[in-house]
């Protein structure tokens, strides 16, 4: 059979692709937020998709997100399966009541009577210039709270196969892309196809580390990994692709392997996502390691605007090599 | 600067020479965000700006009432506020490249410019975010019996956030000292707001009380002779006040916002720009009213350009803050 070379897709259109295939496939999916129809969202991610669908489902809100989220909760509840739109991760602050006490806890509280079939999509990640209010990763607060989902998508096949997932998932699933992401290019196929939740990839092999990484920190961390390899060490990436569910298996067998491990999130490093992974791999692989699990995460600020200080503030590729490298005895 | 006119004489109740004043302020605002336009398009500033250009009667006819005392929120579009209220542009240039020299060491950006020495809290990336902020200044004030008045700007997009309101009812209940300006430049980023906004505006702040009215937002004049009013009921403890400002912004909704047709047409923003200009439009009356002429205006034009040239200058030459800062100034 001649090889079918396999089309590329950015981060945004596979995003898009992923909404419209199941736009079409199930007519109870809708999208609400600010500026989604015409516009396309700010970073034109949803551009097309009012003129295929109408405006009736991809629904240009007023600047309320806590209203709007909350109505996503009850038109879940009810029978639509809704896409909330929230432009920037830094605005989940103004919906936390409707996702934390509402959204994660219908399905609970109810007995089971209740379900929540919504997914909000928001963003996250730093180093574009926009200041503390706009460049925070906040998926950490959202992985705390038991009845909500959290998927991270690294690649654009990830983005398409996840967001499908999360569309079709009974419970809410919130669905971080990492804006500095959307404009990378990978491998999409063309058919349908879904990445279940809470099953690690491990992105590339290695024997003498494993280093963890989610979403923005993915690239970050195969970078790394390539200039690990120039000095004769062997780093094997894995990325979680949802914080809940959370592959612990996958992770603490990766480390039992290497004997080390690092973990990368551009989240906030103090109370975490790197130090609930650092520890599902200190309990899962403890006989194993070598040395303490290094954790890597955004510094300890609200995200400078000046440039210079904004890129000291995220993990670099070569500050997870010297990382790796000193854990590997050959700083 | 030479002005041919008596700058002494009262025209409508005010000197010319504040009359001049607030047009130089006015222009002031303009050639800023011209400078900052031309940063963006020159690869020379990081990020994204929101420009003022065309809304400058708001900001200028509302801080003209204040005193250098009194307190403002500011917003994402908080340049022609920033300048209004006093802050010198060198700095305010300087915190746009992220230069140790900024108001806010370079931390804080085009969003977040804030200066304690004119009473700027700030301001704010979060539509409505500061709503809060300005009800508590103005809590403040009352309690520790000062005096001052606190001025909230926002645009009718941040109509949209429920805070709003829940301020605005506790303002009403405790009678403090805050203007809730609003600046309905019509768009809430792409969208109009008639598509986000039901019912009357108005009725939304007269519903708890709060005494409620609009202005044509590019007329310099009306909002100050206004402002004035309402920062005087203010000041007299008779209660905070919701102002509607009806004006437009000439440019995208931030820097980079360039093919706009999609939701406004280019008929529209002529009309505005040829019919409304708030600087054109005073501009007449002044001289109509002898309290400048053209060729005055013309010269302070000129001068308010070099010295924004100049404030560029200073900023591009200025320093980035060093590497320690980053983790500095986390807690007080
Ligand atoms: C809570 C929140 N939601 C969304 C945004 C993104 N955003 C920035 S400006 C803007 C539109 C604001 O419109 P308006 O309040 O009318 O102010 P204008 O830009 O017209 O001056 C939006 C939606 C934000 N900054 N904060
Ligand atoms: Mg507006």
């Amino acid at each position: 059979m001649p090889e079918v070379a396999v089309r590329e897709l950015t981060f945004a259109q596979a995003v898009r692709e992923a909404l419209a295939e199941e736009m079409r496939r199930d007519p109870r999916v809708c999208i609400f937020g600010e500026d989604v129809a015409e516009a396309g969202t700010p970073f034109k991610v949803l551009s097309g998709l009012v003129e295929e669908f109408g405006r009736e489902r991809v629904l240009d809100t007023p600047i309320s997100e806590a209203g709007f989220t909350g109505m996503g909760v009850g038109a879940a509840m009810t029978g639509l399966r809704p896409v909330v739109d929230i432009m920037f991760g830094d605005f989940l602050t103004l919906t936390m009541d409707q996702l934390v006490n509402q959204a994660a806890k219908v399905h609970y509280m109810s007995g089971g009577n209740w379900k929540v079939p919504m997914v909000l999509r928001t963003t996250l990640g730093a180093t574009r210039r926009s200041a503390a209010q706009h460049s925070q990763s906040l998926h950490a607060w959202l992985s705390h709270v038991p009845g909500l989902k959290v998927a991270m998508p690294s690649t654009p096949y990830d983005a398409k196969g996840l967001l499908k997932t999360a569309i079709r998932d009974d419970n809410p699933v919130v669905f971080f892309e990492d804006k500095m992401m959307y404009k990378l290019k990978g491998p999409v196929p063309e058919e349908d196809y879904t990445i279940p939740f809470g099953v690690a990839e491990v992105k590339r092999e290695g024997q003498d580390i494993t280093i963890v990484a989610t979403s923005s920190m993915v690239q970050v961390a195969l970078g790394a990994a390539e200039m690990l390899e120039k000095v004769g060490l062997s780093a094997e990436v894995i990325d979680p692709r949802t914080t809940w569910p959370l592959d612990e298996k996958t992770l603490a067998e990766s480390a039992k392997k290497t004997s080390r491990a690092i973990v990368v999130d551009e989240g906030y490093g103090r109370y975490g996502v790197t130090g609930e992974i650092a520890s599902v791999i200190a309990e899962g692989a403890f006989y194993s390691l070598d040395a303490p699990v290094k954790r890597m995460g955004a510094m300890h600020v609200p995200i400078p605007f000046s440039p210079p200080l904004e890129d000291m503030t995220v993990p670099t590729e070569q500050m997870v090599f010297e990382a790796a490298r000193a854990m590997c005895g050959k700083g | 600067m030479s002005v041919a006119t008596d700058q002494a004489r009262v025209v409508d109740g005010v000197k010319a020479e504040q009359w001049t004043r607030i047009y130089r302020r006015m222009v002031m605002i303009r050639e800023f965000e011209e400078q900052v336009n031309e940063l963006y398009t020159r690869a020379l500033m990081p990020g994204l700006a929101h420009l003022y250009i065309g809304e400058e009667a708001v900001a200028v006819g509302i801080c003209e009432a204040l005193r250098r005392t009194d307190y403002i929120t500011s917003t994402h579009r908080g340049h022609g506020h920033c300048l209004a209220k006093g802050a010198s542009p060198d700095r305010m240039f300087a915190e746009l490249l992220g230069k140790e020299a900024g108001y806010c060491r370079g931390k804080g950006g085009s969003m977040h410019i804030a200066d304690p020495a004119t009473g700027n809290l700030g301001a704010n990336a979060i539509v409505g975010g500061s709503a809060g902020i300005a009800t508590g200044a103005a809590l403040s004030s009352k309690r520790l019996g000062t005096g001052q008045v606190t001025v909230c700007f926002f645009g009718e997009g941040a109509l949209g956030q429920g805070v709003l309101y829940e301020v605005m009812n506790l303002a009403a209940l405790g009678k403090l000292p805050v203007i809730y300006v609003c600046e309905n430049n019509l768009y809430n980023e792409y969208t109009h707001y008639s598509e986000t906004t039901a019912g009357d505006m108005l009725a939304r702040g007269a519903a708890f009380g709060v005494h409620a009215e609009s202005v044509d937002g590019q007329d310099v004049r009306t909002v100050y002779g206004t402002a004035q009013r309402l920062v005087g009921r203010a000041r007299k403890g008779e209660g905070p006040a919701f102002l509607v400002c009806n004006t437009y912004r000439y440019m995208g909704h931030h820097v980079g916002d360039i093919n706009r047709e999609y939701y406004r047409s280019k008929q529209e923003e002529q009309e505005w720009k040829a019919k409304r200009d708030p600087i054109k439009n005073f501009a007449e009356w002044m001289i109509a009213q002898k309290v400048a002429d053209t060729a005055a205006l013309e010269e302070m034009h000129k001068e308010v350009r070099a010295e924004m040239k100049a404030a560029v200058e200073f900023a591009i030459a200025a320093p980035y803050p060093k590497p320690e800062e980053a983790e500095q100034g986390v807690y007080a």
